[in-house]
């Protein structure tokens, strides 16, 4: 019997009935006495430099406030960069400064150039329209292997290159790395790209900035993943604010998919404005400025070498990668394809010896951040390509050689310094064969054959890293952050429980998975308790949601804090009931006396707490509130496998999927019905990547792909009828639920077998096409076709 | 968006009136002039609405057994009310989303000329003859390259006629992204011949391929087009398709809307 509630229960979400009724809060609901508008003027240019800003003519058209340009900006702090980069040779990476506003110079399509305040949208717009800019353009950095070459044009005059770095890892594993490939019975080479993403969360970016002078307390609403993490980026590092002078409160978000952890301008702007020009100060992106202003993701150009021995056993794995920044380093720009890429190399396999390198360059394009999975997508997609080449250069069944090749003993210390607690490779895979149904596949082909379309099977395995991380591990490496979380467990006097946790929801449902967790541990109905989060005047300092840790950091935080209340209540059920605390036992809401029928209910004891007239004073405080703070001990590691199965028009390219099946292993699972969709959310994701988005930029630095119009997002018909499942667990040894995070899995374990898929079926189809890069649209499929 | 005022006349005559004045722009759906506004790149001070011109609005088949659609007819009544002209209800129906569909008008549609847009290929295809306030044009005197025709300032179409053929079919290669059309092809056969039009392939917009024309007037099938080629020359150049892609599509394309043709 599937269970009605607590963990493991597929309790509806109950914040879906807000969002779906048009009652959810978003920031741009939001809207405040005295509110300015402000409008952004967008470099149309990637590269020049500024010779001067005419705001005169503006400054006198109607309802203009005040319009700030770089100057402005000059005597605060640029945004800041999360995670220090330490390069081979053991020098830092090369930092620029971000400034708020171009200031002397343009470094890409989208910068902000001026900042026009005034009291309506349209009359920001209006003046904007009459600042002059002189301008002298500059040659555009574009491709990343011209920008690393002598003599080429710099995106930041003050760095000696365009290199940010040149990361070696592990570097003592380079010279056995290039032995073991030297001295291999076979080495496969592939040359890929992992194509450049936007986002595109369906609630683009908002900033509304409050200031009281009353109180010198500034207020910063906004699309935030991590309003901590804003608060303590923009106070500290860019404004100068200290905290208890700076709230910032990110309300419901409408996605998020990593491009809303990071600390933008506008975000300072706002805040930074409200106090200069003593109103509220409003921003909503259009979907326009979305393309050119958030964060984008992966960008990835690799080679990468596998080697195996004459028995097929991998031996050693070489990559070499070249990530894109963009022309500034967003806030965890730097940690993805070092900690958060380098770390996967070894994926499911017991390869002994691997090397990454990976040289991070600028370009005049829109700054390159954490994505959906963010580095993981990019390690996985690169070693499922080159075991499905190596298989096919030796004739051998994709399946079997990654099983042959899988780590099976755990824990296990991988070559790229990271130890899987636990995991089960062979099981996922032996239960997406029977899910994919391998066996018919054959048939399936034939009938598609007879139909003109070529069919083709593709499998991939992924790890992935998350729940990030231990603090003083990513100290060592780099990261200018702690990376716990937090939560306050706040019972109330007749029973009911807010529980203030760290972990921002912006899709998660943790407004209805994190209730179980806690109805499970005491026994009270799951409406009997809420999430608070968001607001960092209400919540502890928490790192919020991302790496799809908030369950496994913030959720144990919340366990732990809810701990120390049971036990807490137990000390006062013990004194209602004349017993000792030891013999108290808690469940379904009752406590009792271990061994006898006296019991008092949860709601008698917490009112105890509040109404303490029987209460052991000496000995405990009223009141029933605990704060718990949690540092993990390790990364959990999710893992699993995925098939795909495609069709091909063999006389247009087109691509159709026809069916997607995904067996995961993300540990205990609280809620079944919330990890399926979460599965569901990513693969569409990926198969987005794999086969219709792409970020395309034009020689001059110009974004050809900056609407929908060229943007190809995933639509419903794109994609099959997924199975997905997650009944194999094993579950992680060192958090209190067991639990990995589901959240990235989809994004991540999908492009690679989408393309093995692809790849398959143009072999079937007498075709010898060993690579296409993504997006795998009907034009690219078509011209690998023709050779 | 730049503020600017509205008119709703109710018949042709005030709206071609409305329309005389300075910096006036008609409004059919506004699928693609409101976009256009929004982004600031148009600047009419006014905006003369078609969509209350009753005598606009509407299917028919005349004495001539035309089917006559009024200018300011959606592309969802087309889908709904053509079925005498299956692949004309057919296009309709694929066009964008119900929203864009229950909004967008064939006149507004056939006034843009979008070089990927669909009506293009069934007014030419079919030999359609576009009415105006003023006169008729011929489908084949009617386009003039990409986001060109032959209308004048402040022209009106206010009805299109299309001679409903023996058989036709409208094969749509979408655009990923945009799900215009990256290639699409309409073929019609009457009984004094095969008349084909393509559309997203060419810069100079919608077109007609002749050759393949007469091999099809001579023989309707699929196989009447072996051994033609459609030259890449002049075909689009984008992130979605090379030129030689596209001619290519054109070839298929063409050969299933022979097979599927009803
Ligand atoms: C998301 C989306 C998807 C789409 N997909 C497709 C597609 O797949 N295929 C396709 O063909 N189209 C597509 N379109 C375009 C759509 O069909 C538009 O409706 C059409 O291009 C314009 O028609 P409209 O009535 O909206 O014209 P408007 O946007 O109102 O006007 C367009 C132009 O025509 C002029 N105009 C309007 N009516 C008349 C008239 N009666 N006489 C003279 N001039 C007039 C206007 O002044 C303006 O210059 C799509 C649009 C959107 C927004």
């Amino acid at each position: 019997m599937p269970k009605d509630s607590g963990i493991g229960a597929s309790t509806k979400r109950r914040e879906d009935i807000r969002f779906l009724t048009g009652v959810g809060n978003y920031t741009d609901d939001i809207n405040v006495f005295g509110q300015t508008h402000v409008h952004f003027l967008r470099a149309d240019v990637a590269h020049a430099t500024i010779n001067s800003i005419d705001i005169a003519a503006a400054e006198a058209m109607p309802g203009v406030v005040k319009i700030f340009t770089g100057a402005d900006f000059e005597p605060v702090g640029g945004i800041p960069c999360g995670w220090q980069i330490t390069d081979r040779h053991g020098e830092p990476m090369q930092e620029p400064k971000h400034p708020i506003i171009a200031h002397g110079k343009i470094r890409h399509v989208g910068e902000i150039v001026a900042a026009v305040v005034a009291e309506s949208l349209t009359q920001a717009r209006d003046a904007a329209e009459a600042i002059e800019l002189g301008l002298t353009e500059l040659p555009a950095v574009v491709n990343m292997k011209d920008a690393l070459k002598g003599g080429a044009t710099k995106v930041h005059d003050e760095l000696t290159s365009n290199l940010c770095y040149d990361w070696g890892f592990v570097e003592e594993n380079k010279d056995a790395t290039d032995a073991a490939i030297k001295g291999a019975a076979h080495v496969t080479t592939l040359e890929l790209v992992n194509n450049r993403l936007v986002a595109n969360p369906m609630e683009p970016r908002v900033a509304l900035g409050e200031y009281s002078r009353a109180d010198d307390m500034h207020t910063l609403h906004t699309t935030s993943q991590n309003p901590h993490v804003i608060r303590l980026l923009m106070g500290a590092f860019v404004l100068g604010i200290p905290e208890h002078k700076l709230r910032v409160v990110a309300p419901d978000v409408g996605g998020g998919f990593g491009t809303k952890i990071f600390h933008y301008a506008e975000e300072a702007f706002c805040t930074f404005a409200a106090k200069a020009v003593n109103r509220p100060v409003k921003w909503t992106s259009t979907r326009s400025e979305a393309f050119m202003s958030d964060a984008h993701g992966r960008d990835h150009v690799t080679k990468i070498e596998l080697a195996l021995d004459a028995d097929n056993n991998f031996v050693a794995l070489r990559t070499d990668t070249h990530a894109n920044m963009g022309a500034y380093l967003s806030t965890f720009a730097s940690s993805v394809p070092t900690w958060l890429h380098g770390t996967l190399m070894a994926g499911n396999y017991k390869t002994p010896n691997i090397y990454v390198n990976v040289k991070a360059v600028f370009t005049n394009t829109v700054p390159v951040d954490a994505y959906r999975g963010a580095g993981r997508p990019e390690a996985t997609f690169q070693i499922e390509r080159v075991i499905d080449k190596a298989a096919r250069e030796l004739g051998v069944d994709p399946i079997a050689l990654r099983r042959q090749n899988f780590v099976t003993e755990f824990p296990y210390a991988t070559p790229v310094a990271v130890e899987y607690d636990t995991g089960d490779y062979e099981a996922t895979m032996a239960k997406l064969e029977e899910m994919a149904d391998f066996g018919g596949f054959a048939a399936r082909r034939a009938a598609s054959e007879k139909a003109g379309k070529w069919r083709g099977l593709g499998v991939n395995c992924y790890i992935e890293a998350c729940g990030i991380a231990p603090s003083n591990l990513v100290g060592q490496l780099g990261a200018r952050a702690g990376l716990y979380d937090a939560a306050t467990v706040r019972v109330n006097a007749t029973g009911s429980i807010s529980v203030m946790v760290g972990a921002h929801s912006h899709g998660q449902g943790h407004e209805t998975s994190f209730p179980q967790v806690i109805s499970e541990m005491i026994g009270i109905p799951e409406d009997q308790i809420d999430i608070v989060h968001g607001d960092t005047s209400k919540i502890p300092f928490g790192m919020g949601t991302y790496g799809s840790r908030s369950l496994a950091v913030c959720g144990s935080a919340m366990v732990r804090a809810a701990e120390k209340v049971i036990n807490k209540a137990k000390k006062i059920a013990a004194h209602l009931l004349e017993a000792s605390d030891a013999d108290i036992e808690l469940k379904d809401g009752q406590f009792s006396v271990a061994g006898t029928d006296k019991s008092v209910a949860w709601g008698d004891v917490t009112l105890a707490a509040y109404v303490p007239h029987n209460y052991p004073l000496e000995d405990i405080e009223p009141g029933l509130e605990e704060t718990a703070f949690y540092d993990p001990a390790n990364f959990t590691y999710p893992a699993g496998a995925y098939a795909c199965e495609v069709e091909v028009d063999p006389e247009t390219g087109k691509v159709t999927i026809e069916r997607f099946a995904a067996a995961d292993d993300f540990g205990n699972v609280i809620n079944p019905m919330i990890v399926s969709g979460q599965v569901h959310g990513g693969i569409a994701q990926g198969v987005g990547q794999a086969l219709l988005e792409n970020c395309a930029y034009d020689e001059d630095g110009q974004l050809v792909s900056a609407s929908y119009m060229d943007y190809a997002m995933p639509r419903a018909d794109d994609l099959p009828f997924y199975q997905v499942d997650h009944s194999c667990q094993t579950p992680c040894t060192h958090n209190p639920l067991g639990v990995k995070g589901c959240g990235e899995a989809g994004a991540i374990g999908s492009p690679p077998s989408v393309v093995n898929a692809v790849i398959d079926a143009l072999q079937s189809g007498g075709k010898d096409v060993a690579h296409i890069d993504m997006p795998l649209t009907p034009s690219r499929v078509w011209g690998a076709m023709q050779g | 968006m730049y503020a600017f005022e509205i008119e709703k006349p109710s018949t042709i005559a005030d709206a071609v009136l409305a329309l005389s004045g300075e910096d006036t722009q008609a409004l059919g759906g506004g699928q693609t002039l409101i976009p256009t506004l929004k982004q600031r790149l148009a600047a009419p001070e006014v905006l003369v609405s078609l969509s209350g011109v009753s005598e606009m609005v509407g299917i028919c088949r005349n004495d001539a057994g035309e089917m006559c659609i009024g200018g300011a007819t959606t592309h969802a009544a087309v889908a709904a009310g053509a079925g005498a002209f299956p692949a004309l209800a057919a296009l309709a129906s694929h066009i964008g989303d119900p929203a864009v569909r229950n909004r967008g008008t064939i006149g507004g549609s056939l006034a843009n000329n979008d070089p990927s847009a669909c009506y293009p290929a069934a007014a030419l295809g079919a030999g359609a003859t576009i009415k105006t306030n003023t006169r008729d044009i011929a489908a084949d005197d009617y386009f003039e390259g990409m986001f060109s025709t032959a209308l004048d300032e402040g022209e009106i179409v206010t009805e299109v006629r299309f001679p409903v053929p023996e058989v036709a079919n409208y094969q749509k290669f979408v655009q990923p992204a945009s799900r215009f059309a990256l290639v699409g092809v309409f073929v019609a056969k009457f009984a004094d011949g095969v008349r084909i039009a393509v559309t997203g392939a060419s810069e100079e917009g919608v077109f007609r391929w002749t050759e393949a024309e007469a091999a099809l007037s001579a023989d309707f099938s699929a196989e009447a087009l072996s051994d033609l080629t459609v030259p890449a020359d002049g075909m689009i150049a984008d992130l979605h398709g090379s030129p030689a892609y596209r001619a290519h599509l054109v070839k298929v394309m063409t050969g299933r809307a022979v097979g599927a043709a009803t």
